[in-house]
């Protein structure tokens, strides 16, 4: 391959795109039992994720992070819209392709006590996904379970263990183990870290890091700590009652951000350096029920830019630039 | 701390134990710290070193029968706490020092109305009427930010949100207004943008009642931003203590560096590798001999091992519980 044709460049496939997906829960309620309303916990999201990429999604509680995610990893039926992975829609694999669509994309849960099957030794918990998966024979799997034991740093005799013989963040190890025991392409990190020690959380974001260098791994990381969420993010998505506010690059969400909640988002987290002086935007009020969410903009009763539109308007997410920062907003903040 | 002037609250070489089925364990070993009169002191450090198990111990609050204040003193507006009878107990609590947990929803009566849990200690602690405290207790919930507190002050906890809760635990913390104030993770179940509401009415309400506040966290960020002055606890030990400037600009301890270097912050590039500390928290009942962090300190030799270290004084205010803190360069945190 000559010099030339390798450095034109070439836009990577994304390895997952999501399409205005939906994903609406009947509220039951009344002596029938009826569902006459709907809690709207994602309502219309759209993003792609590239091969090796990390891409954030913050928020705060009862914004939809959680269960956008699992619509990814098709534990949800979404209501509409579209997930493509590797440009097939997933709704619409046969049966018999779905299993592989299932073992590229795996997960990893907060906290590793309840994931974990606490009467299966460490090597059962790990080897299970591969007999699933009818992969190699007994022999072979045991020595991989061993290989992905090293991989993430514990010793081989944990094997015969069980995971309350382990703290907690051993424990996410395991889960971590278990989560790439497929060779998988993407995994969805489901605020992975938050139940972690300071000093465990960073021994745990390193491993991700190196095990997506070495893997080239996509992660969707779901997490609701801006710093960490930054830290392990090339792209960020801040999502706010079901709707992705903004996205831009990792660099651009900390330095040049746009929307007030992302800006209110950021000014909230509380800066270890005492010489710091918080210039904070102090946000009114709770997040709504996405049950009855406000007209328009739905930010707008804690938005200190409302303007008449954003109560009437519902915004769309907008390119600025280009694509890659994208914004749903009326108002145009200078940064 | 050295310098104890106007100390509201001096605890001097407490040591807790509890009676576990594997035999006794001392959760706290010989820890000392002092709390100013209208100042904030922050104690930090990760699960199992023993902050919530000293806060309890305080308000006379460990789990019965097993935990047991075994030695020291806790000395509060003149009487020492440790020795207290039930009774004295019982006219601090809420009156004096008052108390905020974690989780709001464990700490108020799912069947009681919040108006109710308000004035009841109001009732219990003063001659206050019935009707006076209801009156007070609208005007505190008012003050911690509740909107429409005269119907609010007739609902269930449950038709509150997280950060309204937590708003009413503080009502009901600082009703009788208290000299002290426990906060035990007061904001670790908020969101951030709460986690800052709340932060700062906390700051507020020190500045108008003029009291103390002793709050524990893992945060070192909610350290930074709020506390004066900062207790480092590592293992049931204090590690390193001092002024917030000692501790984030001059950290001694290699537990306090290395707390310091492993957190993500918002500033430093993506994807870099993030400093650790090795290892984990060892348990109570296989403590390391010595030092207790020697397992996991880079900096850990045959003394460290052979005998534990003792909390040295490096400035007035500035001490920290290492053999060779006087070699390891003063270092700032990037």
């Amino acid at each position: 391959m000559s010099e030339f044709a390798s450095s034109t460049v070439v836009q990577p496939e994304p390895l997952l795109e999501v399409n205005d997906l939906k994903m609406h829960f009947p509220v039951k309620e009344g002596i029938l039992m009826k569902s006459k309303r709907y809690n709207k916990a994602v309502d219309g999201v759209s993003f792609s994720i590239k091969p090796g990429e990390t891409l954030g999604l913050v928020g705060e509680s009862g914004c939809g992070k959680s269960t956008l995610g699992r619509c990814v990893v098709d534990l949800y039926k979404p209501t509409s819209g579209q997930i493509k992975f590797e440009g097939q829609d997933v709704a619409l694999l046969p049966k018999s392709d779905k299993l592989a669509f299932r073992r590229n994309i795996q997960m990893i849960f907060q906290d590793p006590m309840e994931s974990l099957n606490s009467r299966h030794t460490v090597g059962d918990i790990i080897e299970e996904p591969l007999i699933i998966h009818k992969m190699g024979d007994a022999l072979w799997r045991k020595k991989r379970v061993l290989e992905l034991l090293d991989i993430v740093g514990l010793p081989a005799r944990s094997v015969t263990r069980y995971p309350f013989e382990f703290s907690g963040g051993q424990r996410q190890r395991i889960g971590i183990a278990r989560a790439i025991a497929l060779n998988p392409k993407l995994i969805v990190c489901d605020e992975a870290v938050s139940a972690l020690d300071v000093s465990i959380q960073s021994q745990i974001l390193n491993l991700l890091v190196e095990l997506q260098r070495e893997f080239n791994l996509s992660y969707l990381f779901i997490a609701h700590d801006l710093a960490v969420v930054k830290h392990i993010s090339d792209r960020i998505a801040i999502m706010y009652l079901g709707r992705v506010v903004e996205t831009a690059s990792a660099e651009t969400i900390y330095s040049g951000n746009k929307h007030p909640y992302t800006r209110s988002l950021l000014s909230a987290i509380p800066i270890p350096d005492p010489h710091h002086k918080p210039d904070r935007i102090v946000l009114q009020g709770d997040v709504p029920s996405p049950i009855n969410p406000p007209s328009g903009c739905t930010f707008h009763p804690r938005c200190g830019h409302c303007e008449a539109v954003c109560r009437s308007e519902v915004p769309r997410l907008r390119n600025l630039e280009s694509a890659a920062h994208r914004l749903s907003c009326h108002v145009d903040l200078i940064s | 701390m050295s310098t104890v002037t106007d100390s509201l609250l001096k605890v001097s070489n407490l040591a807790i134990e509890f009676d576990t089925d594997e035999g006794q364990v001392r959760a706290v070993d010989d820890i000392s710290f002092s709390v100013q009169a209208g100042q904030t002191l922050g104690i930090v450090g990760e699960s199992g070193c023993g902050k919530s198990v000293t806060a309890l111990s305080l308000m006379r609050l460990l789990p019965q029968p097993m935990g047991q204040i075994v030695s020291g003193s806790i000395e509060f507006e003149g009487k020492n706490l440790a020795q207290a009878s039930i009774k004295e107990m019982e006219k601090i609590r809420g009156a004096r020092i008052g108390m905020v947990f974690q989780e709001p929803m464990t700490a108020l009566n799912p069947v009681k109305t919040i108006g109710k849990q308000l004035i009841e200690s109001l009732l219990l602690h003063t001659k206050m009427s019935a009707d006076k405290a209801i009156q007070a207790a609208v005007a505190m919930l008012d003050r911690v930010g509740i909107p429409s507190p005269d119907i609010r002050i007739a609902e269930y906890p449950h038709q509150l949100s997280g950060g309204m809760r937590q708003r009413v635990v503080i009502a009901m913390a600082l009703i009788c207004r208290p000299s002290l104030l426990i906060a035990d993770e007061p904001t670790t179940a908020l969101d951030v943008t709460v986690q800052a509401q709340i932060l700062e009415l906390l700051k507020e309400l020190q500045d108008e009642m003029g009291m103390s506040v002793m709050l524990i966290t893992h945060d070192l960020g909610v350290i930074a931003e709020t506390c004066e002055s900062v207790v480092v606890m590592y293992a049931g030990k204090v590690a390193e203590t001092g002024t917030v400037y000692d501790i984030f600009d001059k950290p001694y301890h290699p537990y306090t560096r290395g707390l310091l270097n492993s957190i993500p912050r918002l500033d430093s590039p993506s994807k870099s590798v993030l400093n650790t500390i090795e290892g984990m928290v060892p348990g109570l009942l296989d403590l390391p001999s010595g030092c207790r962090f020697q397992n996991r300190c880079p900096h850990a030799d045959e003394t460290c091992t052979a005998r534990a270290p003792t909390l040295d004084a490096r400035s007035a205010t500035h001490e920290v519980s290492c053999h060779h803190w006087l070699n390891l360069a003063p270092h700032k945190v990037s």
